[in-house]
């Protein structure tokens, strides 16, 4: 009776370790892999910075200048800023092709709000700034509780908002001139700051500023690592006591708060108010932050690798223009970009053994 | 895919209500890229002044966003099922539009292109547009003398449309140079000039975003950039700020093309010094009235003198005038402005 119960028996003679994942010699390809793995800002940060050299190898003094640099972090300012906002909404495994439609709109209504029904302007960017949020939090309840997917949502909220645009403006520009003498804080992202020669724009700073603040978010709070799980597996998150939904909403809302500040941001850098800006930030953004290495499968990669994204595209754009190349160059290579970026996504994930 | 177009044309259709009801009156469609370009909404107020006035059944279509080429067709297909006279179209794809078109001239409709020549320009009956490189030359004419000495030394940068160089972007930035004095080497081609006294081209897609960034980009490569030709108003304003951000906004002579009454404010303003006026308002109301025409008797509407289209016309809106260059000042490019 005793011998037939003895089922251990058999692993008397097994080794006592614990298991655990084989640690051993890596080769120095293997550790880039590892690095790159655990770290994926890295790879952007390393293509901008190579990018930059090889650029200030072959035109000198005329881009690796602080003008020419500084002028690259203004160019990329409005496309950065959304582009932080479309990483949110992208690390939950969504997207969001409305962000530059409630940019565009958040930036009319402070300028009609202004202009047409003379409210002070301190109010109108108040209710920019809320329009984009409430129209970000209305996406998140469409894919949070209506259970849509966030491609269709956004994409019809995206022609909804363009639409509105133009229906409410009258696609009239609020020319810069009266702005300056009437609304001069409509233009306060514009305000210029030089430092010997290099030029910053508050814009600029406002873009930095968002970067860090949500790179520490995302990383060290609690709705920071909700973000990501919610992103890598909505059902295990939800298992493990999250609340989805309210996740899911308040990445939206926040997104859409955002790109108000992308639209307000967006009337200091044009000087004017003009509805028919902004056309294609939705495709800039995402374009940024899948060069900026997240993964649009959801739940990986980070905002500062979008930033790197956005300043990369902002690099070849300027640099190949100092070099005098047609426009279409800069397309064609944006689009290399992309794709080796995927590829080296899809090498990264491939978990070495 | 047939049945559904047709089916989107009837729905269209009834949706914007276009009256069939006695089928003995004479109809006319009137087609734009968008209907929120301030441009297109002013060729339709001129095209529905007209129609009333002459007792025509107008529908207007519009595409839903520039380049919306499959709307127009729809569109296009509607009309000849309404059984309209004549169609007034403004066309997002000169080129890929030709068969609709074709389809209907077949049924015996008259075409007229506005603004934008089909191609080939015979594609349609007629075509009634800007003169786009006479626009263009007024201004490099009065930059130039505007200039005076100065000129031989100029230091120029053009803001172009988009990289696929369309008609009317050619012929502007050729116009320009031309009337600056520049040879133009290729004049179907942007950039093949060989003047040392141009610094470089970039495209604004039209806009105020894309005219500050191209003019940073080229001031970035030479910062001594005194003449600035646009494709239009937006863009220059966009230019303007660029310059405006660098302190350099009084030392540079920025010139543009279109009319808008922005535009023509912001000449007022001193932020460009001469804008070429165009009147779609013109193409739009002396099309219907060829469209009248035609269904009364048959009669093609005809090309102006010398050009392979009609000209509607074009003046120059600066409010310092030049010698040898005919211009109109500001109030009165205030009085013809639209949007």
């Amino acid at each position: 009776m005793s011998t037939s119960d003895d089922y251990e028996g058999a692993a008397r003679g097994a080794s006592g370790d614990v298991a655990r994942f084989e640690d051993g010699r890596r080769g120095p390809v293997a550790a880039f892999h590892h690095a790159l793995h655990t770290t994926p800002a890295l790879v952007p940060l390393l293509v901008l910075v190579a990018a930059i050299l090889a650029f200030g190898a072959l035109e000198g003094s005329r881009f690796f200048s602080p003008f020419a640099l500084t002028l690259i972090l203004q160019q990329v300012q409005i496309v950065g800023i959304v582009a932080a906002a479309q990483s949110l909404v992208i690390l939950t495994a969504g997207i969001d092709l409305s962000v530059g439609a409630i940019a565009v709109i958040s930036s009319v209504v402070m300028g009609q709000f202004t202009f047409r029904y003379g409210l002070p302007v301190e109010v109108s960017v108040l209710c920019g700034l809320a329009l984009g949020t409430a129209i970000g939090t209305l996406n998140g309840w469409l894919v949070a509780v209506m259970k849509l997917p966030p491609f269709i949502v956004t994409l019809g909220m995206w022609q909804i908002v363009l639409a509105a645009n133009f229906l409410y403006s009258a696609n009239e520009t609020i020319r810069s001139q009266d702005i300056a003498e009437q609304a001069p804080l409509l233009q306060l992202l514009g305000t210029t700051y030089n430092l010997g020669s290099a030029r910053f724009t508050l814009g600029v700073v406002v873009m930095i500023v968002l970067v860090v603040v949500l790179a520490y978010v995302l990383r060290h709070t609690a709705w920071g690592r909700h973000v990501y799980a919610v992103g890598d597996d909505p059902e295990a998150a939800e298992l493990s006591g999250v609340n989805v939904r309210f996740t899911l909403i308040s990445v939206y809302a926040t997104a859409g708060l955002i790109c108000g500040i992308a639209g307000w941001a967006l009337i200091g850098r044009i000087g004017s108010v003009s509805p028919t800006s902004g056309q294609l930030l939705n495709i800039e953004s995402i374009t940024a932050v899948v060069i900026g290495g997240i993964s649009l499968f959801g739940g990986r990669g980070s905002i500062l690798g979008t930033f790197f994204g956005a300043l990369i595209v902002g690099v070849f754009t300027l640099g190949l223009r100092l070099m005098g190349a047609d426009a279409q160059w800069t397309y064609l290579l944006i689009g290399v970009l992309i794709i080796a970026a995927v590829a080296v996504d899809q090498w990264i994930r491939r978990v070495s053994a | 895919m047939r049945r559904l177009l047709t089916a989107t044309a009837l729905t269209t259709m009834a949706w914007t209500g276009v009256a069939l009801a006695d089928g003995h009156g004479i109809g006319a469609c009137l087609i734009t890229k968008t209907d929120t370009n301030p441009f297109f909404v002013k060729m339709r107020e001129g095209a529905a002044a007209k129609a009333e006035e002459l007792g025509i059944a107008l529908s207007t279509y519009a595409g839903q966003v520039d380049g919306d080429h499959e709307t127009q067709v729809q569109a296009i297909e509607t009309c000849i099922l309404d059984g309209v006279s004549g169609i007034l179209i403004t066309a997002s794809d000169t080129s890929s539009i030709v068969p609709a078109v074709q389809q209907a001239r077949d049924a015996g409709i008259l075409v007229i292109a506005l603004d934008t020549p089909l191609s080939p320009i015979d594609a349609a009956d007629m075509t009634f547009a800007t003169d786009n490189f006479l626009a263009g030359e007024l201004i490099g004419q009065w930059a130039r003398a505007a200039m005076g000495d100065a000129a031989e030394d100029a230091v120029i940068a053009t803001l172009d449309l988009n990289v696929s160089q369309p008609t009317v972007d050619v012929l502007r930035n050729q116009g320009f140079l031309q009337g600056f004095g520049i040879d133009l080497g290729d004049p179907n081609v942007i950039g093949d000039e060989d003047d040392p006294r141009i610094v470089g081209s970039d495209v604004t897609n039209g806009n105020e975003e894309g005219g500050r960034r191209a003019m940073e980009n080229l001031l970035a490569q030479n910062g001594d950039i005194n003449v600035v030709h646009t494709i239009n108003e937006p863009a220059a304003a966009g230019a303007y700020e660029a310059l405006r951000a660098i302190g350099r906004e009084d030392e540079v002579l920025i010139v543009s093309v279109d009319g808008g009454c922005p535009g023509v404010q912001n000449v007022a303003d001193g932020v460009i010094g001469a804008t070429s006026q165009q009147y779609p308002l013109q193409m739009a109301s002396r099309g219907i009235e060829a469209i009248a025409q035609f269904a009364e008797d048959g009669t093609l509407p005809e090309a102006t003198e010398g050009k392979e289209f009609f000209d509607t016309g074009v003046a120059l809106v600066t409010d310092e005038p030049q010698d040898g260059v005919d211009s109109i000042d500001v109030a009165e490019g205030m009085d013809l402005c639209w949007g």
